[in-house]
């Protein structure tokens, strides 16, 4: 196993094939600024997350102004219990990341696999949870389109068919959060995989830091998500 | 040292190992950061030939609109009324010519080209790094991208034709299906290429980013940068903060088109004179939305997309005027600055292409100020490339003579374009032949022209071979007079009321005096279409059996230029250079040779200069 003063040496040529870490590329001088590059990389993307979930926040803040009434109205209608149970849910799947990230970080193998399982899971947790709340909306005829049904809502006439933006943006949304979480619990599973085969050293655990930051971005979107939707309409 | 002495033999090993690779890993989904460049050209110029080719039938199309083409009848029989012998076009597939025009263009050309082509292949040389910071990233980014084309150019071929609402794809008429024949399966298609072309794009911005912040070698300060890499800096910038905002806008689009949402469909929509009700028969299906999201989100994305193609021009036109006017960058930090400037002011002027939609005349104004604010650092670039050709003695070879025309361009297209930036005259002008006049003479124009400057300047770095320079010549003259020549004139009919997007101008009466001007731009246009047949001759000879090229044939000095033409895998054999002052060290008086390049060490009596000035300043 190389030191990272090995690889620093190296610099300028970085063409030695002894004497560097398996996981350095070769147009990289050292670990640390192939981390550092990795961990920008993986920031920037999250700007570019940022940027595309405001297009839809964007859509949420002009529809509620111009359907103000039916907003409220659609808004009550969202299930608080599950919704409030899945907010910390994902909360604690932030912080047994955290904990993950940071048992790599010691060079602790079974303690980021146990981490990093347990993250799968209460993700799996959170998207069971929120299956059952889209299939209670789809019995309910609360999905856009011609079967849409505004009756439970007490809405009439202009303001019932425009209730349907508010359940369109929700479905948009949180199902736009919901395929992020698909995608990241492969993601979390693979690097669980590569931390079980002893890939990872505390001088190098990139991969499990990244996969971090993503699956807080995720949940973060989701705190912004849950009062927006679940929270705003109650208090009128 | 000792890795001075190990290096040669280490890497002849990896050349070796290289030697063996299969050609399909080389070649076809390769990592190094020139083949995906010089992939994405390759692309790009493809693409270029379909939508030039579009371009041809619109403008035969505006000449002579009642004309029956035998020929291009039994070529396109889905584009003209073939039934009877009757060779004329039909409408929705002149609305079809246009549209795909522009989409091909704007983000399958102009901005692939420049920056996933240039940008790929002049990043890693130009900041002294081995690679781009993921090169796996960037293969993976150039096949999304070749994904893309193929959904777009398919598009062609599914059954009512391509998207034929614009390439702004506005609904209703890219929401409703029914609405025109592109409408269906076409607009599709084009959702599902744009999104591949940002995802592709994305890609490709956070490795520019994460390069040029990371991996720029020792010495190259920010303000050393040359023009060209604060350039691909900004784009990728622009794109990453851009582009998600279409994709946004691009989810919705498909929930409105195939889930029944009403995102962008406003209450009371009529199609085919059939009022669009819901199952109950009364109220209508549609409720609520807004089409003016779309707008928003859509030029949210759609202004710093000017930028985009515009930028990189800027940047390769700044390397090449100073290269062979053999003086240094005037104003080099306010360059910078402008490009910043430039940058930043895409984002909050996107209302100006919206000043007919209905929006509050305070907030058009906001938008007007703010576009007329971008006329100061474009001025800034164009006052600053006019003072550093001053008394230069200028060598006029096809470089220089391109880059010269991307700042006569960048001269009349933004003259006009003050004029659009203010909502009263563009409320006269929208929708008109002046405003295609005006983004053809500086959006599409100056990219080209930059492009065209950057390949004859970049090539050796490219193939290790010089264009040929009297074919590059001939290329030039006849694209810049047959340019000017074509959308020159279009100012004028824009502002005698020819509309710009018109099936048959003449159907109207106050039209029918403009049409001889329209064959006129028609007879240039098709001139114009034809050099590009030098430029094509040109690149793919000389890519293969051009003049071998030294390593650095210009006598310019960015790091790009101390490598071999073209360079090895890993760009520098040896070690990388260090940079040690700035790329535009021209005709200066203590040298003895008039240019001294970026990594060469600071002379004794300099090293004195900077002692005395202290560690406060680190260039010129």
């Amino acid at each position: 196993m190389s030191s990272v003063a090995d690889s620093a040496r190296g610099s300028g040529t970085g063409r030695s094939e002894t004497g560097r870490h398996p996981a350095l590329v070769h147009h990289f001088e050292s670990l640390p600024a192939q981390k550092e590059a990795a961990t920008l990389g993986m920031w920037v993307f999250l700007v570019t997350e940022v940027m595309f979930f405001g297009g839809l926040f964007l859509a949420y803040t002009v529809y509620r102004n111009l359907h103000f009434h039916a907003f409220v109205q659609s808004s009550r209608h969202l299930n608080l219990a599950l919704g409030a149970v899945n907010t910390a849910v994902l909360i604690c799947s932030s912080l047994t990341m955290a904990m993950g990230v940071h048992a790599s970080a010691l060079g602790r193998r079974r303690g980021t696999v146990a981490w990093l399982l347990l993250t799968v899971a209460l993700g799996s947790v959170f998207l069971g949870i929120k299956a059952i709340e889209y299939k209670d909306k789809f019995d309910h005829h609360l999905v856009p389109g011609e079967r849409f049904d505004a009756e439970e809502l007490h809405l009439e006439g202009d303001e019932a068919r425009q209730a349907q933006i508010f359940y369109a943006l929700y479905f948009a949304m949180t199902g736009l959060h919901a395929t992020h979480m698909v995608v990241g619990i492969p993601i979390i599973l693979t690097v669980a995989g590569l931390a079980h085969r002893r890939r990872f050293s505390p001088e190098y655990h990139t991969p499990v830091e990244l996969t971090g930051l993503y699956w807080h971005f995720v949940d973060i979107v989701w705190i912004f998500l849950f009062p927006l939707l679940y929270l705003i309409g109650r208090h009128h | 040292m000792t890795d001075m002495a190990h290096a040669p033999e280490a890497h002849a090993a990896e050349a070796h190992a290289h030697a063996e690779e299969a050609f399909i890993w080389k070649y076809v989904f390769s990592k190094n950061h020139r083949v995906i460049g010089i992939q994405y050209y390759v692309t790009a110029m493809v693409m270029a030939l379909v939508a030039g080719l579009l371009a041809m039938l619109i403008r035969l199309q505006l000449a002579w609109p009642q004309r029956d083409w035998g020929v291009l009848a039994k070529l396109f029989p889905m584009g003209y009324d073939v039934g009877g012998g009757f060779g004329v076009m039909r409408p929705e597939f002149y609305a079809m010519l246009f549209t795909m025009h522009g989409t091909i263009m704007v983000f399958f050309v102009l901005s692939t080209a420049p920056v996933s082509g240039f940008g790929n292949i002049l990043i890693p040389l130009q900041a002294g790094a081995r690679d781009m910071a993921f090169p796996f990233l960037n293969g993976l980014s150039y096949w999304t991208f070749f994904v893309g084309c193929v959904v777009i150019l398919s598009s062609f071929f599914v059954g009512a034709g391509a998207a034929a609402g614009g390439w702004t794809a506005y609904p209703p008429l890219s929401a409703l299906k029914g609405a025109v024949p592109g409408s269906e399966t076409g607009q599709t298609f084009w959702i599902i290429g744009m999104v591949f072309f940002i995802a592709s794009f994305t890609m490709g911005g956070l490795n520019f980013v994460t390069t040029i912040i990371n991996l720029r070698t020792k010495g190259l300060t920010p303000l050393r940068m040359p023009m060209t890499l604060w350039a691909m800096f900004l784009v990728a910038v622009l794109g990453l903060l851009a582009f998600p905002a279409l994709v946004a806008a691009c989810l919705m689009l498909i929930f409105d088109r195939h889930f029944g949402t009403s995102f962008f469909l406003p209450t009371g929509l009529v199609l085919n004179n059939v009022p669009l009700l819901g199952p109950d028969g009364k109220t209508f299906l549609h409720q609520g939305g807004s089409p003016l999201l779309w707008q928003h989100l859509f030029w949210f994305l759609g202004h710093p997309e000017v930028y985009i193609l515009m930028l990189p021009a800027l940047g390769f036109t700044s390397d090449i005027l100073v290269t062979f006017a053999r003086k240094p960058l005037f104003g080099y930090k306010s360059m910078v600055g402008a490009l910043w400037a430039i940058a930043g002011l895409s984002f909050i002027v996107w209302g100006h292409h919206m000043f007919v939609s209905g929006m509050n005349p305070y907030l058009g104004m906001a938008f007007a100020v703010g576009t007329i604010l971008i006329a100061v650092p474009s001025a800034v670039k164009v006052f600053n490339w006019l003072a550093t050709l001053r008394g230069a003695r200028i060598r006029f070879n096809t470089p220089m003579l391109w880059a010269v025309g991307v700042v006569s361009l960048f001269i009349s297209g933004g003259l006009s374009g003050v004029w659009l930036a203010q909502s009263a005259p563009d409320i006269q002008l929208h929708d008109t032949m002046f405003v295609a006049a005006h983004f053809h003479l500086i959006m599409a124009g100056a990219a080209l022209f930059g492009v065209f400057g950057a390949t004859s300047y970049w090539f050796p770095k490219m193939f290790g071979r010089m264009m040929n320079d009297t074919l590059g010549k001939a290329h030039f003259w006849f694209t810049f007079v047959t340019y000017y020549g074509t959308f020159f004139p279009m100012h004028y009919i824009g502002i005698a009321g020819h509309l710009r997007r018109i099936y048959d101008p003449y159907q109207y009466e106050f039209l029918k005096p403009l049409q001889p001007i329209n064959q006129l731009i028609t007879i240039s246009a098709l001139i114009l279409g034809s050099s590009q047949i030098l430029f094509f001759v040109n690149f793919f000879w000389s890519a293969f059996a051009g003049k071998k090229a030294t390593e650095n044939p210009w006598q310019a000095n960015g790091l790009e230029w101390t490598t071999a033409s073209p360079p090895p895998h890993g760009n520098w054999p040896g070690p990388i250079p260090e940079v040690h002052r700035w790329p535009y060290e021209y005709a200066n008086p203590d040298f003895p040779k008039d240019h001294v390049m970026q990594h060469e060490p600071l002379t004794a009596a300099e090293m004195e200069v900077k002692a005395a000035e202290g560690p406060s300043r680190h260039e010129h």
